[in-house]
């Protein structure tokens, strides 16, 4: 009797797991194939329009392969590569300036009073203002070469990081200050071994935000003040009409940010091993 | 005396007395318990002698020297683990001996060497996060252990634990304290729990909190807990922690 219930438990467990491996393979293969069909049912719309039922402009909406032809002219032409480095350039360097400043002073103010009463006004005099308000005077103080985007990235970047690591510093749970104390931490000892560890998820997520910060302003800047950049070719591209390039600058941002975040998640995941939402995925 | 304990008085900030002039002497290698309903100070007296909580008046001294300040010699185990979750297991043992800039490979050695004593050798790599609750105590009691302090203060540490877990802890330590008989300062609420653990009991009252009276608990460590002498003891503090004294209110 027991045998046969064994047998039984045995069995529905081995059918539900087969159950579950097959509904993630499922769901595997659904994932992509909803990407393919947003560019099918583009593809199907601007065909429509262009062969069966004229409903709007041509010019206003490419095909798909039109935008892919104004890849591979600019590709070979060796504007795209120029953009995209120059673009890129300016989000790492910004941004490096922005993750050491604001982990920097965000690490500060947290561990020192007279820092915090000093500097925090000052810093939140200055949240409020968005960067993209400074971005004329930028121009104006540093001209259009590369240290008015550096400047610009630097300043939008800077508060989600330094923000996440005041956040990140604050949250640390004091028992465990008292349990490094009670084994003859020093204060150093607490700041490297304690505080840093603790706080490392809160400013690991800080520093992704602000990366896609960097990357959602950047545009924005190249628009007004720049001779190169994705943000440039969008906008330039604007003055000649030449719509599938500036499809094929969205979509290139598109795929740049979506690589650099599968990088920074297998990142954070890697370094974050030991946090408990960060196995199994 | 290991810890002398002068006529200490905590007022805090609010105006609450949280101990009024509390005396205690502990001797080297006993294991002593601090026995009484929340709010009597015994946490904050524990936490005193580990130089968390600073006194009004009075003095702490152990090994002879004044606390004022948090240190390696009074290793600590608090009720909620406080484990290092970056850390894994071993790591978390061996932290106070990375402190001390004791040589990785010597270090992971002796960290090994209490994993095994509190029985998880298996569990080595494995993060905080990754272990049960009985488990996580058994680190953290080897990460204190491994520090080689001079005393062990244990604030209620097995108080979030299943009564199952709870006793098959109660055993480990004691099997692992009669090895070197360390002076132990073990705060807990349950009354069973400080007649099995202790040599002494310390029961304590509050409003404000004080010393009631110390029980010598002379059982003996083998299956103490099926001797006529510990039903008796536990009754008699039972009923002592009954009778609360009518205070004005």
């Amino acid at each position: 009797m027991s045998d046969i219930m064994q047998i039984d438990a045995a069995m529905i467990a081995r059918t539900a797991s087969v159950q579950k491996r097959n509904s993630d393979r499922l769901h595997a293969c659904l994932r992509p194939l909803s990407v393919f069909l947003f560019f099918f049912a583009w593809f199907l719309a601007t065909w429509l329009n262009n062969h069966v039922m004229r409903m709007y402009n041509p010019i206003l909406i490419p095909t798909p392969l039109q935008v892919l032809q104004a890849g591979i002219e600019s590709w070979k032409s060796g504007d795209l590569i120029v953009d995209i480095a120059a673009s890129m350039y300016r989000v790492v360097v910004g941004f490096a300036v922005a993750a050491i400043a604001g982990v920097g002073l965000g690490v500060l103010l947290s561990r020192s009073r007279l820092s915090e009463s000093l500097l925090e006004p000052v810093i939140e005099m200055f949240r409020p203002v968005p960067s993209l308000a400074f971005l004329p005077l930028l121009v104006l103080w540093f001209g259009i070469g590369e240290t008015s985007k550096v400047v610009f990235i630097a300043y939008a970047t800077f508060f989600p990081v330094f923000t996440a690591t005041r956040l990140g510093m604050r949250q640390i749970d004091g028992v465990l200050i008292r349990a490094a104390q009670s084994m003859g931490a020093s204060r150093s000892d607490i700041f490297r071994h304690v505080e840093l560890p603790a706080a490392s998820p809160s400013i690991l997520s800080g520093l992704r935000m602000g990366f896609g910060m960097a990357f959602f302003v950047i545009v924005a800047a190249e628009y007004i003040a720049a001779e190169s950049g994705l943000g440039f070719m969008i906008n330039n591209s604007r003055t000649y009409f030449d719509v599938p390039r500036m499809l094929l600058g969205a979509i290139i941002i598109g795929i740049i940010g979506f690589l650099i975040n599968i990088v920074l998640g297998k990142l954070e995941r890697r370094v974050l091993r030991w946090h408990p939402n960060s196995r199994g995925k | 005396m290991k810890i002398q304990i002068d006529n200490i008085t905590k007022v805090y900030d609010n105006g609450m007395v949280a101990l009024d002039r509390v005396s205690l002497g502990i001797e080297e290698g006993t294991f002593i318990s601090l026995l009484g309903p929340s709010g009597c100070g015994k946490s904050t007296l524990l936490n005193m002698i580990a130089g968390f909580v600073s006194k009004t008046s009075g003095q702490v001294c152990v090994d002879g020297r004044e606390v004022d300040c948090p240190g390696g010699d009074r290793g600590m185990v608090f009720q909620e683990y406080a484990l290092f979750p970056w850390l894994s297991a071993l790591e978390n043992i061996a932290f106070g001996l990375m402190l001390k800039h004791v040589p990785k490979a010597e270090r992971l050695e002796k960290a090994k060497h209490y994993l095994d004593l509190v029985g998880l050798s298996a569990h080595a790599s494995k993060f905080p996060s990754e272990l049960s609750g009985g488990m996580k105590q058994r680190v953290a009691i080897a990460r204190a252990l491994a520090n080689a302090p001079s005393v062990l203060l244990m604030d209620e540490p097995f108080g979030a634990l299943d009564a199952h877990t709870r006793e098959t802890l109660q055993d480990e330590l004691l099997e692992i304290w009669e090895k070197d008989r360390k002076t132990v300062v073990f705060v807990t609420h349950s009354v069973s729990e400080a007649v099995f653990l202790s040599d002494r009991v310390v029961l304590m009252g509050n409003n404000p909190g004080h010393i009631r009276e110390i029980f010598d608990v002379n059982l003996p460590r083998t299956g103490r807990r099926e001797t006529d002498g510990f039903v008796a003891l536990e009754r008699r503090i039972h009923a002592m922690m009954r009778q609360v004294p009518k205070v004005a209110a």
